[in-house]
Formats: C-alpha cells, structure tokens, sequence
C-alpha cells in the first residue's frame, strides 16, 4: 500500500503540468478525448487513494470495526500509515466530495437556465440571430441546440467568414462538446490540481471545432484570420492602432488561446503523435493500477483483522 | 446564409401549446407575450388588460397576480415603462420581443458558470498581449481601421 496509495494522489500534478503542451500537440478529437479522459480517471484514482487512507483510520473506530466485524485493535497495530496522514485524508475527501457535488448541483442549473432562455429563441432552425449589436456568437447546448449569433457579430463579418463561425458553431454541438468540458470541470471541481486538464479540453474543443471549420471550408488561413476578426471586434479591440509591435516574433508565450488558436491554424494540420499517446495513457494505467492495489492491500488489512 | 430565418420575429403569434403544464416554459414565454401584447396596444395598458389580451390570444388561464409580476419584472429590467393609472400602474413596451430575447441571453451570458461551462463562445476574451500577437500572425489580414467590419450583410 505504502506506495500504490500515493501514486494516484501525485499523478494529477504530473497530468496538470503536461496538460497544456498535449493539448498544443496532439490532434485536437484525441486530445479532448484523452484529457477529460485522463480527468476523469486521476479524479476518481485520487478520489479512492484519498478514501482508502481514511478506511485506515475510520477502520480503528470501535462503533465502524463492531458494524464490520474486524478487530479495531489489529487495524490499530498493523496501520499502514500515520494518523495524522489519515486525518487529512479524511478532511480531503469530505471537501473533494462536497465540491463535486456543488460543481454538479451548479452546472444541471447553469443547463437548466440556458434551457429555459433558449425557449424564449424563435423556433425552426439551427441558428438564431439575435438583435443586439454587440458582437458574439455561441453554441447553445440542447435538444436541440441552437446556434447564437448576434446581428452585431454578422455585420462584422463577410460571407465567407460567416461560414467559418456557423461550422465551428456546428462541430460543437454535433460533437456533444459541452459534455467534455462539463466532466472535465466536475473532475476538476473535485481534485483542483486538475484545473489545467479542465482549461484543457475547454482549449482541445475549441480547436476541435476550428479543425472542422478549416476541412469544411478548406481554407486554413480563412479560419484563422475569421478567429481573429472575430474576438478583436467582440473585444472591442478594433480600430485600436497596433501599439507595440516590439514583442519578440512569434512568441505566444503568456498569450490566452485565441493567438494559440491562430496560431494552430496557421500551421501544418496537427498530426498524431502515437509516442506521446502512448505516454500519457500509461500514466492512466499506473493511476488506475495503483488504486486497485491500495484497495487490495486495504482489503488485506481488513481480512487480517477478522473482517469480511 | 443569406436569409436568416431565424431571426426572432416581431409579429410571433402566441403558441398555442402555452398551456403545456410547465410553469417555467410559461414564465418565459408569457414574458414575451405580455410584451407582445403591450407593442401592439400602442398604448398603456393595466394589468387586467394585458391579462385580458393574454388570455384572448389563447394563453390560457390566468391570475391576475402572474400578469403583475410578469409586468413588474420586465419594468425592472428596463424593457417596459410604467406610469400611475387610477389605484394601478399603466405599462408600455420600450423594447420589442427581439430585444427581450438579446436582453435575457445577455443575462444568462453575464453569469458566470455558464460562459464557461454550459455556451460554447466562438471566441473568448481577448488582453492586449492577445491582441499584440494576433496582429503579428495575421499582420495585414487584419482589420485595422474603424472600417474593421466586411460589407453589411445581405441579412441586414
């Protein structure tokens, strides 16, 4: 146990700090795919580590050993581990259990309020315009979704442009994206050193979407330059003179998604990387692998004490 | 692309699957109808009235105390004005349907879980550094008049 039980609690911190160079790497469907896997997966290994370390010491409680038919004393004596470890354990996955829940309470409600006010948008149709000019345009997940462009947002973009935004628009809720995030968000919700994974898929899906577009309208550089017109004229950025154009060439260092994105776009499509695939889906097995060996230790250790 | 059709009519009929027993389907869609109502009145108009209208356009049954809340709630949100009339207060749409839908996603949009977690924004926000480094990928592509935006659209 001494070291299974440990393993699926550093792990996460090793899929965090790698989180973002996969996402830049691999082909985007892989890499949303494998990230809210991989989230899911460290949350529920961390999840079981940290529930494991607390049996140690829930199990020495007379009231739990009578109710399990174990010896309180064997398990004292034979603790794997210290009580102070075990208490934190116990504190941890009383937090990560309640954020969860609060995360998923949080997220069917942010569901149900987006229903309902997509209720209020004219039927028939995949899209609808709404009459606001300030420019915007998103994905509204449903049944079925719907697609949000404001007026705004058409004006400041041609036709050929306009059918980059309805593509990208398209793949996310063809592709179900707001699953993805929303697992990788309850994942992270509940272990926080998953917060890169979650920031992850939400940068894997929207370049999932932005590939799409480029293979509809065959015009990588369309997409980009779209991409661009679009978050400077939503950000209220157009028109201002470029002011500094001293930063270094082609650093998107510190840079948000959207220049990453473009910058995606302007490069070769991405291609697989099987190595790094590879890779990252052995950190899984170890997650997995150890967690199921601190179970079977933990299990041991109750069958010493004359448990079930 | 061209016709948007689904751009949110102003003359949209009341639907007659209103009295469909799901009373948060119904707070929305009475707020567009009552607002509806008030457009086309041309003029201030009680609570009563607005019931009236409501419930001859095929609403269904409704209290008296609905209708004032429904009316309360779009003066709160600045999409319809109200002045005294006798023990009542009077109400005249300042805004159309269309807008009330704009208002309302702004709403859902301003709060924020759901930005992030639930719509999928084509793009996002954007810092100076951003906008730095679009500008050197991009470089002429770019906009960088106030003319920034194409042609207007055949949809306009």
């Amino acid at each position: 146990m001494h070291v299974a039980v440990y393993l699926p609690l550093a792990l996460p911190v090793l899929a965090a700090v790698s989180a973002r160079w996969a996402a830049a790497r691999l082909e985007p469907r892989t890499a949303t795919w494998l990230l809210t896997g991989s989230a899911l997966v460290l949350a529920a290994a961390s999840g079981a580590a940290l529930a494991i370390l607390a049996a140690t010491l829930l199990g020495q409680m007379p009231p739990l050993a009578i109710i399990g038919h174990w010896s309180a004393a064997v398990m004292r004596r034979h603790d794997p581990t210290s009580l102070a470890l075990a208490a934190i354990a116990c504190l941890l996955l009383t937090a990560a259990l309640a954020a969860a829940f609060r995360a998923a309470a949080r997220r069917v409600r942010a569901f149900t309020d987006a229903a309902s006010v997509a209720r209020c948008l004219p039927r028939g149709g995949q899209l609808a315009v709404l009459d606001d000019p300030a420019p915007d345009a998103y994905a509204m997940p449903g049944l079925p979704g719907k697609i949000v462009v404001t007026a705004g947002m058409l004006e400041a973009l041609d036709d050929a442009e306009r059918q980059v935004l309805l593509a990208h628009e398209r793949a996310h809720l063809a592709g179900a994206h707001c699953l993805f995030t929303a697992l990788a968000q309850l994942a992270a919700a509940a272990n926080p050193l998953l917060r890169p994974l979650a920031s992850a898929v939400g940068f894997s899906v929207e370049r999932w979407a932005d590939e799409h577009a480029a293979r509809v309208t065959g015009d990588r550089r369309l997409v980009a330059r779209t991409i661009a017109k679009a978050a400077l004229v939503a950000n209220g950025h157009e028109g201002t003179p470029s002011a500094a154009l001293s930063m270094a060439a082609g650093s998107l260092r510190g840079t948000g998604p959207i220049p990453r994105r473009v910058a995606a776009l302007l490069a070769a499509p991405p291609r697989q990387h099987p190595l790094l695939l590879a890779a990252m889906l052995t950190v899984l097995l170890l997650a997995t692998g150890s967690a199921l060996e601190a179970a079977r230790d933990l299990h041991g250790l109750i069958q010493l004490a004359g448990g079930p | 692309m061209g016709d948007h059709a689904g751009r949110p009519a102003r003359g949209h009929r009341p639907d007659g699957e209103a009295a469909a027993p799901e009373p948060r389907r119904r707070a929305g869609e009475l707020s567009r109808l009552a607002l509806e109502v008030l457009e086309q009145a041309g003029r201030p108009l009680t609570p009563g009235e607005v019931r009236d209208q409501l419930q001859a356009a095929g609403a269904g049954p409704l209290a008296y105390t609905t209708v004032v809340t429904i009316l309360s709630r779009l003066h709160a949100q600045g999409i319809a004005e109200r002045s005294r009339a006798g023990r009542a207060y009077a109400y005249t749409a300042t805004a159309g349907p269309a807008q009330l839908v704009a208002h309302r996603m702004r709403r859902l949009l301003d709060a924020e879980d759901n930005r992030d977690g639930v719509l999928a924004s084509f793009v996002g926000g954007l810092s100076v550094r951003d906008e730095r480094a679009l500008r050197e990928l991009l470089g002429p592509d770019l906009p960088s008049g106030p003319q920034a935006g194409g042609p207007p659209g055949p949809g306009r």
